[in-house]
């Protein structure tokens, strides 16, 4: 427990030292966001139908930006290799990371992701779920994403290659992200579509590290 | 790379490999670390094959490759405090680990600021700042002056008093008491002409 906690410490340590990368992201969310009135108009019953879609779209696509440098940097300078050797399991180390990745990019884009409704006049009975969706769904988007990164640790153009991987994954995120804030407004029951968030959750927790482990294991080899 | 090799280590042993470049001296390394299976045939601890419980074997063994593994914005006191948590090592363990080669002053120096020689020599720390019985040091002496290679050569006889094992790859001399040869070139792949 200790090496898996001094793991989150490093992470985020160095998330902080480095603090660009985290606020790239964040800035990256930020300025999509408000692309939109500039694309599709400044009517505001135009912007709240498309409020929630808007936010978790370039929500996924800023968690995506930040998914290379998951392990990229750990396997360049030989990091990736010693932590596959201390006694900590590799699919311990991979929850490790996904733990401080969250912490450090999919937190603050929930933390940002109301300001941002606003701009885009989401009504207010969606602010609630969309707080809870996006809390529910960003740490499945760390931890697919992670898997992600893991297979395409070492290949020429990973990035893009990274995106294409991944970003079909993140749909049924995206769904019932969307769903339950739309539900909300419209009056409806969230819970069915929260559920459905955290059950994918709940399979992402077990499955994707193990599925990490396995790839990291053969691009150390 | 290498074929019909056979070789056992008693404790407060020391092996070097030695061969040509490309012979397989950090290849068998990786094998002996877990990091890379063998194509054929196994390694064995006291017997017991490391295939059954590769966990414990990553909790036995130090190993020390090209890379150093330092972060630029962490300081050297941090980067081995980590890796000494990795492994149950404290911080008394630590700071004999960084008088030990000399870094007490880089302590609190970022790694971007340490020279190739420094950082080698805090890589090296890591050995002594948690126990592990088999290190596994591949060219360890790369970019060490006199003094430091000096202070690795106290630290590797120290290790082997212990009952501590040994496997080094080596080009450079490395001048170890009592070490066990292995010229890998001896083992190449015998291909039909």
């Amino acid at each position: 427990m200790s090496a898996f906690l001094a793991v989150v410490q490093r992470d985020l340590r160095l998330a902080l030292r480095q603090g660009s990368d985290a606020a790239l992201v964040l800035a990256f969310f930020v300025l999509a966001v408000v692309l939109f009135p500039f694309g599709v108009g400044p009517e505001p019953q135009l912007l709240a139908r498309i409020a929630a879609g808007v936010v978790w779209v370039t929500a996924l696509l800023a968690a995506l930006l930040s998914l290379d440098r998951l392990f990229q940097l750990d396997y360049e300078d030989g990091s990736l290799e010693m932590l596959a050797l201390t006694p900590l399991s590799l699919p311990s180390l991979v929850l490790a990371k996904c733990l401080a990745h969250w912490l450090t990019t999919g937190l603050p884009l929930v933390l940002a992701a109301p300001a941002l409704a606003a701009l885009l006049n989401l009504q207010t009975e969606g602010y609630f779920p969309l707080l809870l969706a996006m809390g529910l769904g960003t740490p499945s988007l760390s931890l697919v994403g992670a898997v992600g990164a893991a297979l395409t640790l070492g290949a020429r153009r990973a990035g893009v290659l990274l995106s294409l991987l991944v970003l079909p994954l993140y749909i049924p995120v995206l769904i019932f992200g969307v769903a339950s804030v739309d539900q909300a407004v419209a009056g409806l029951a969230i819970l069915p579509h929260l559920s459905i968030l955290a059950a994918f959750l709940l399979a992402a927790l077990p499955l994707a590290p193990l599925a990490a482990a396995a790839a990291l294991r053969s691009a150390l080899e | 790379m290498f074929e019909g090799l056979d070789f056992a280590l008693d404790p407060g042993g020391a092996l070097l490999l030695t061969g040509p470049n490309g012979s397989g001296k950090s290849s068998l390394l990786r094998v002996m670390a877990g990091l890379t299976p063998p194509v054929a045939g196994g390694l064995a601890w006291n017997g017991e094959s490391l295939h059954e419980d590769p966990a414990a074997h990553r909790a036995r063994l130090h190993f020390v490759g090209h890379l150093d593994a330092l972060k630029p914005v962490l300081t050297a006191g941090e980067s081995l405090a980590f890796w000494a948590a990795m492994r149950g090592g404290d911080h008394g363990a630590v700071q004999r680990a960084l008088a030990r080669f000399h870094l007490e002053a880089l302590a609190d120096l970022p790694c971007r600021f340490l020279s190739a020689g420094q950082r080698r020599r805090l890589a090296l720390a890591r050995l002594v700042a948690s126990a592990a019985p088999l290190w596994l040091l591949d060219e360890p002496s790369t970019g060490l002056d006199e003094a430091s290679t000096a202070d690795l050569l106290a630290a590797i006889a120290e290790h082997r008093r212990g009952g501590g094992m040994i496997v080094a790859a080596t080009h450079l001399d490395l001048p170890l008491e009592r070490a066990a040869l292995l010229a890998l070139q001896d083992f190449a792949p015998r291909r039909a002409a």
